[in-house]
């Protein structure tokens, strides 16, 4: 080749790069232009909508705005002892404002969640003001500390001053059982308080069994349907894609009746002897139930990822083991099985990645000790209306879940996710 | 699955365990269904079976929970299978026309950041259906669409088209690009080239997206239980407050519908797999 190559040109004169590149780009143009409608829509109404949950999860400005100049004076104040006059002083006229707004109520519930036993003393001066007993003109100070010894207490001084900052992390820090101290510093509930903690470590629990399970149950079913012939196999397929076309209802009402202590699985039990008419064992409102219902209710999305696997798996890979003198459960461990790996990871995240976030099935079936984390954000959202809480466990548990989504999307890449 | 005469015995005492945990696991998957057919028919308010029904008595069967989910005072279930079919027509409409055409996008080796797109665009099918469920009633209320039909068809939507985009990609994954350029060349505009060509050959692998995203739609129950007032309420919602409050024999007249109307749809999608396995020229 000579040094100087010659540049080659379309028939309209353009050098082919850049008429190349321009077709191109148009074909990219169009591609996206296609793709465009769908992403739009989703991120306006579905990521957009997540980011608000991480603001609102994160979000204190309620306060910060109720109390602008107790913050401004709280800022001189050391936060030791008892805080001067002038920051009671900027307490009691911002207090004034929100008594005039009718806001005070807020105020106090929201200080009660910082320090017990802030709502009855915020309403013992609600009380003192609407009676006109405070005297402006005198020391504010005196008279506040005269209503109610908590006022007195450096510690209530405290709790108002953590929650300046319009920002907080105390929801993520509630969702592992753990709370701002009066210092400022990190500290655990009590023991016996932990309640998060072990909804984290039961949904953990109850996804890692049900996988373990969905793996032990689908894994032979999948190699049967995928050695068995056509004809047969298509008939069994039918049996793993009813109950995955089915109702979630449906087969969640159907464990219920078949696990409820007069049900057909504990006359099954009475009849074959295993256990006294008198003395049927509890078998739905608690973990057992959970496992069973999720068991088979997640089972489809086990097998058919091992079958699409195993399907490609040439039958002659195993005879060729068995003819090089491998008995058969040789060949199978190191020739078949390790062949498989792809569809069992990908089975198996799928599932756990389902389970980890199940709220029907355990909030039927689970009774107390059954309950998951999901059914604590139900909880949070429709019952105690603390709706930043339940944004930040709902991220909390989002962020457990994107890690296995990417982990997926390393393994077996989302495009390769097949249905039916 | 007979076993050559050669094996050994205990490898054939295996192959019959093997056998019976296979035929244990196809049990454990479909029987829990079939309780539900008998007692729907039960003449009794208890949701066990009763000693008639045991001995096949005839008078212990009755169609009275059929009658009470039709014609049943107060009943709920006329408005709610209303909702839920009006709901589950409009999300799967959506969900057809914006998989298809992201789908198309995503199936052109053209385009960019392909990865990233993709798992955006598949992250309603894997996020909790919790977090999807606060994300989406915060977003819904904002807009003051929050208790209306039009809420619920749109979040629907969002849920239902991860699945039309699977299922189209995967069809388009085997699909032959030089027919639309042997239209392109004989003059056909790009609008025609899809509605002759393009479109009749994935059209399996989009209906049976549609069915999924239909399906998703008619049986969710986590986002509506969110979104719903007392004028959206589906079947869903209807069985949920149902399971948790009573257990009415009613609830399993309407599951055994629900299970015929599921074997119709797994019939469809299954003549649709093979009918577009076919016309991708897959011969199994």
């Amino acid at each position: 080749m000579s040094s100087e190559t010659k540049q080659i040109l379309t028939t309209d004169g353009i050098p082919l790069e850049v008429s190349l590149k321009k077709a191109e780009k148009k074909n990219k143009i169009k591609a996206f232009l296609l793709v465009a409608p769908l992403l739009l829509f989703l991120i306006i109404t579905y990521v957009f909508p997540i980011g608000e949950m991480f603001s609102r999860s994160i979000d204190d400005k309620m306060i910060t705005n109720m109390l602008p100049k107790t913050f401004k004076e709280m800022e001189k104040w050391d936060g030791k002892e008892l805080p001067s006059e002038e920051v009671f002083t900027a307490f009691y006229y911002d207090y004034k404002v929100l008594v005039k707004k009718q806001e005070h109520g807020k105020l106090g519930q929201r200080l009660n969640k910082e320090k017990n036993g802030f709502n009855s003393i915020t309403k013992k001066l609600f009380r003192q003001i609407k009676r006109k007993k405070i005297d402006e003109s005198i020391s504010i100070k005196e008279q506040i500390m005269k209503i109610h010894k908590r006022w007195r207490n450096v510690e209530y001084w405290q709790a108002i001053k953590r929650t300046a900052p319009p920002y907080t992390m105390s929801k993520y820090l509630k969702g592992m059982d753990m709370y701002y101290a009066a210092d400022g510093s990190i500290s655990q509930v009590e023991e016996d308080r932990r309640i998060h903690r072990i909804l984290w470590l039961r949904t953990l629990e109850i996804a890692f069994f049900v996988t373990l399970f969905c793996f032990l149950m689908g894994y032979p079913i999948a190699h049967l349907l995928a050695t068995l012939p056509m004809k047969y196999s298509n008939l069994l397929m039918i049996c793993v894609l009813l109950p995955f076309w089915t109702s979630l209802l449906v087969r969640t009402a159907s464990w219920m009746i078949l696990l409820q202590q007069q049900g057909v699985v504990n006359d099954f039990f009475v009849m074959i002897g295993l256990v006294a008419d008198d003395n049927r064992p509890e078998m739905m409102y608690n973990k057992v139930g959970t496992y069973v219902a999720m068991t088979q209710i997640l089972l489809p999305f086990m097998v058919l990822p091992l079958y699409s696997v195993m399907k490609t798996i040439s039958p002659s890979l195993m005879r060729a083991g068995k003819s090089l003198g491998g008995t058969p459960f040789v060949a199978f461990w190191k020739v078949y099985f390790p062949l498989t790996i792809p569809g069992i990871g990908a089975g198996c995240l799928l599932v756990f990645i389902l389970a980890i976030g199940y709220y029907i099935t355990p909030a039927l079936v689970g009774g107390a000790s059954g309950t998951l984390i999901s059914n604590q954000i139900a909880f949070h959202m429709k019952q105690t209306l603390d709706w930043s809480f339940a944004s930040a466990m709902g991220l909390m548990l989002l962020s457990g879940v994107l890690v296995i989504y990417w982990i997926y999307n390393k393994l077996v890449g989302v495009d390769n996710i097949k249905l039916g | 699955m007979a076993l050559p005469s050669y094996t050994e015995t205990r490898y054939r005492i295996w192959h019959y365990v093997y056998i019976a945990i296979c035929t244990f696991v196809f049990f454990f998957l479909i029987a829990p269904l079939f309780v539900i057919f008998p007692l729907s028919f039960n003449a009794e308010e208890f949701l066990v079976f009763s000693e008639g029904m045991k001995n096949l008595d005839p008078d212990a069967f009755s169609l009275r929970w059929y009658k009470d989910m039709i014609y049943g005072t107060k009943n709920p279930w006329g408005l709610a299978a209303k909702n839920s079919f009006i709901i589950a027509i409009f999300a799967t409409i959506g969900s057809i026309i914006l998989g298809t055409l992201a789908a198309l996008g995503l199936s052109s080796r053209h385009m960019p950041y392909k990865g990233i797109i993709m798992a955006t665009l598949i992250s309603p099918m894997i996020v909790p259906l919790i977090i999807s469920g606060v994300a989406i009633f915060f977003f819904m209320a904002k807009v003051g669409l929050a208790a209306t039909h039009t809420g619920i068809v749109l979040a629907h939507i969002i849920l239902g088209t991860p699945f039309v985009v699977i299922t189209v990609t995967a069809t388009l994954s085997g699909f032959d690009h030089s027919v639309t350029r042997a239209a392109a060349s004989l003059g056909s505009n790009p609008v025609n080239t899809f509605m002759k060509i393009t479109l009749p050959l994935i059209l399996p692998g989009v209906i049976s997206g549609g069915l999924f995203a239909f399906v998703t739609s008619f049986d969710e129950v986590v986002v509506v239980l969110f979104l719903a007032g007392l004028e959206n309420t589906t079947i869903p919602i209807q069985m949920w407050t149902g399971l948790r409050e009573q257990l009415s024999p009613t609830i399993l007249a309407v599951a055994t519908c629900l299970i015929i109307l599921s074997t119709l749809i797994l019939i469809s999608a299954e003549l649709l797999r093979r009918r577009s396995e076919r016309l991708r020229g897959i011969n199994r």
